[in-house]
């Protein structure tokens, strides 16, 4: 049995990372209760942040933030000619992330800022999507770890892969959480993809939509829902921006 | 001395958070040049913040890092926190020192088992050692499972915190919870204790280059969030005046920039905190840390490592010291309404590799105006740089192998912990 082009036997998988905070590999290494069994499934052969093995045969690349400068164009090229399949992981990967804010800002105005006079090489922040060719797309802010567990088996095992539609909304009510936009917040949970197990809410703070859109999001009435609350259309539009994943609805 | 030449290439270290490159060059048995090279993409944070609303600051700088969110995450609501004169409920400072000390613990176990430990038993990785190792491992998934289990009950989750808001915390955690994590947390001290004896079978290498150590200045606790800054040599200054006790500067040959302050470079972290704090650990830590030969001021930068073990005891011992404190007070009072205004604040906070200062500049309107972060591992690129042809020519000297001295290259920088893309944010 084969699925996107590999044999459910023993895969290699190597982990990369790019512009960012490397917090999702991390979240590889975070699920204590079935680390040791979900490594027993693969051969990792090449993970810079945990290992100092670095083979280039791997089958499944798991691919961490952004491309935001001209030696990592070359290094996303080479890791995708070698990768059977490539999974973009996290926001940042899969659509921006918050690095993708930057954008928002002139090159030289950004690096006067933190530089001063001083000269460092940086580009407009790309997505993995925008530089090569992504066969699936784990977003999150960071991606929850049994997800990416879940994933990486089902492609192993061959099993299908199914990342939620519905909104953010549906699992908040599923555990039972006072609604925080009745508590004074700005939510976007109702326009946000699921997946994350409504964490943020569960918390009591607003989801700021780190997963992207939900599927037939209906902006306008959130909208119009927070704004009769009191809060105005730039708080509003503040948090779509945050995590890029509403690029195309807000500008 | 005998006459070698030698080049030393590490691109892309392993074993550390982000990209660095070591470079050494050695002539006829001399020092050519050694660098200590920081290539990480910059992210521009601080740009990024620029008309962000005060209340949004904290959820965008805990992306700054995927390991230590939770200390950004509070550096930055100190900083908003003190700008505003926000007085945060005595309970909620516990509640969050305690999801501190979780993330403490969980940093440093990932860092002295995961990337430490293999140099240590001549592996490539922790991978090997699920088999030749599996007790070891298994102490280490059980401590690291221990301090994300605390940060997740107290601030909802361990990679990016959600529940740390401006005034306190947006929830508190349920007292049977809090009882529970206190039971495990007593039944984990045997797991720390077999980690002292595996440790102490270790041979750190020996190696010293005085330096200075910069950390916060205790008062009557090990501290961590806030507070006078300290130093070796001496130097004392508050919180407001940390742009004088880092002394920030670019370099050519790094995205990252370098500090210094009495000398040409100091060191922040575990072994500074211990160095300038020891006296403020619990008593189990204090005799750890002498078993372990850790006496204070150490200047070897290997004994880190052994700063991280004993700061994990003082962290566990404490947090249950912290959870019957909250177990007694009443956890509705957990965050202070305020109101917006302009003003500008400093947040120091001790966070796994050293000192952590956020600065911001509010506008009336509660947007930020500017922003400075100054992170551990950019106070700690200069020590490394200037420990490396110390280090090179120390080895030389006793003679040596290319294989041996990169490898003691490799060990010296993943020693430090460096939080690289921390570093470059």
């Amino acid at each position: 049995m084969k699925y996107l082009g590999i044999d459910p036997k023993k895969v290699r998988i190597g982990v990369f990372d790019f512009t960012g905070c490397e917090g999702c590999e991390l979240q590889l290494a975070n699920k204590e209760d079935s680390l040791l069994d979900f490594l027993s499934l693969l051969e990792v052969v090449n993970f810079r942040e945990v290992s100092s093995d670095q083979r280039q045969d791997y089958d499944i690349a798991l691919v961490e933030g952004n491309i935001s400068r001209k030696d990592e164009v070359e290094r996303i090229a080479e890791i995708r000619a070698k990768a059977k399949v490539l999974v973009a992981m996290g926001s940042c990967a899969c659509f921006g992330g918050v690095n993708f804010q930057k954008n928002r800002f002139p090159l030289s105005d950004v690096v006067k800022e933190v530089y001063g006079k001083h000269t460092v090489e940086t580009d407009k922040v790309k997505r993995i999507g925008d530089v090569v060719k992504v066969d699936l797309e784990i977003p999150g802010c960071p991606v929850s770890k049994s997800e990416v567990e879940r994933i990486v088996v089902n492609i192993v095992t061959g099993a299908e892969i199914k990342i939620p539609k519905y909104p953010v909304c549906v699992e908040c009510k599923q555990k039972l959480n006072t609604c925080v936009v009745d508590l004074g917040q700005i939510c976007l949970g109702p326009v946000s993809r699921a997946g994350c197990d409504a964490v943020c809410p569960t918390g009591k703070t607003g989801c700021l939509g780190c997963r992207g859109p939900a599927e037939d999001a209906n902006y306008d009435s959130l909208k119009q829902v927070l704004m009769d609350k009191g809060h105005t259309e730039s708080e509003i539009v503040e948090r779509l921006r945050f995590y890029g994943g509403f690029n195309g609805i807000v500008d | 001395m005998k006459k070698t030449n030698m080049k030393i290439n590490v691109h892309h270290l392993t074993r550390v958070e982000g990209h660095g490159n070591i470079h050494v060059t050695v002539r006829n048995g001399k020092l050519i040049d050694a660098e200590w090279q920081v290539v990480e993409t910059p992210r521009f944070f601080e740009a990024i913040l620029r008309g962000k609303p005060h209340d949004l600051a904290p959820t965008l700088t805990s992306r700054i890092c995927g390991i230590c969110s939770i200390g950004h995450t509070l550096a930055s609501l100190r900083a908003v926190e003190r700008a505003m004169q926000v007085k945060v409920p005595k309970t909620a400072q516990l509640l969050r020192l305690l999801a501190k000390h979780g993330e403490t613990l969980q940093s440093h176990i990932l860092h002295l088992f995961f990337l430490a430990a293999p140099d240590l038993l001549n592996v490539e990785s922790v991978i090997p050692l699920t088999k030749s190792h599996p007790e070891v491992v298994g102490i280490a998934v059980r401590l690291k499972g221990l301090g994300n289990n605390m940060c997740d009950l107290i601030a909802g989750r361990t990679t990016h915190p959600v529940s740390l808001v401006v005034g306190g915390l947006s929830k508190s955690p349920d007292k049977k919870l809090l009882e529970a994590l206190k039971n495990t947390i007593q039944e984990r001290l045997c797991d720390l204790e077999a980690t002292v004896e595996f440790f102490k079978k270790l041979a750190i290498p020996d190696f010293v280059r005085e330096t200075e150590f910069v950390s916060l200045k205790g008062k009557t606790n090990y501290p961590w969030i806030g507070g006078d800054l300290v130093s070796t040599d001496g130097v004392v200054k508050t919180e407001d005046d940390y742009l004088a006790m880092t002394n920030e500067y670019n370099v050519d040959f790094s995205t990252s920039k370098f500090t210094k302050l009495s000398r040409k470079s100091f060191a922040a972290g575990a072994l500074a905190r211990f160095n300038n704090n020891h006296k403020y650990l619990c008593q189990q830590a204090k005799k750890t840390a002498n078993t372990l030969g850790l006496l204070p001021v150490n200047h070897n930068p290997y004994m880190n490592n052994i700063a991280q073990l004993v700061e994990s005891l003082h962290v566990m011992v404490e947090s249950i010291e912290i959870i019957d404190k909250l177990l007694d007070s009443n956890l509705q009072n957990i965050c202070s309404r305020y109101e917006i205004k302009a003003g500008e604040g400093v947040g120091a906070i001790e966070v796994p590799r050293g000192i952590l200062y956020h600065h911001y500049k509010i506008g009336k309107k509660g947007t930020i105006a500017k922003a400075n972060c100054i992170i551990p591992t950019t106070q700690n690129n200069g020590n490394i740089h200037y420990d490396l042809p110390e280090l090179v020519t120390q080895q030389i000297k006793l003679g040596k192998s290319d294989k041996e001295i990169t490898k003691l290259c490799e060990m010296l920088v993943r020693a430090y912990d460096p939080c690289i893309s921390c570093s470059v944010h």
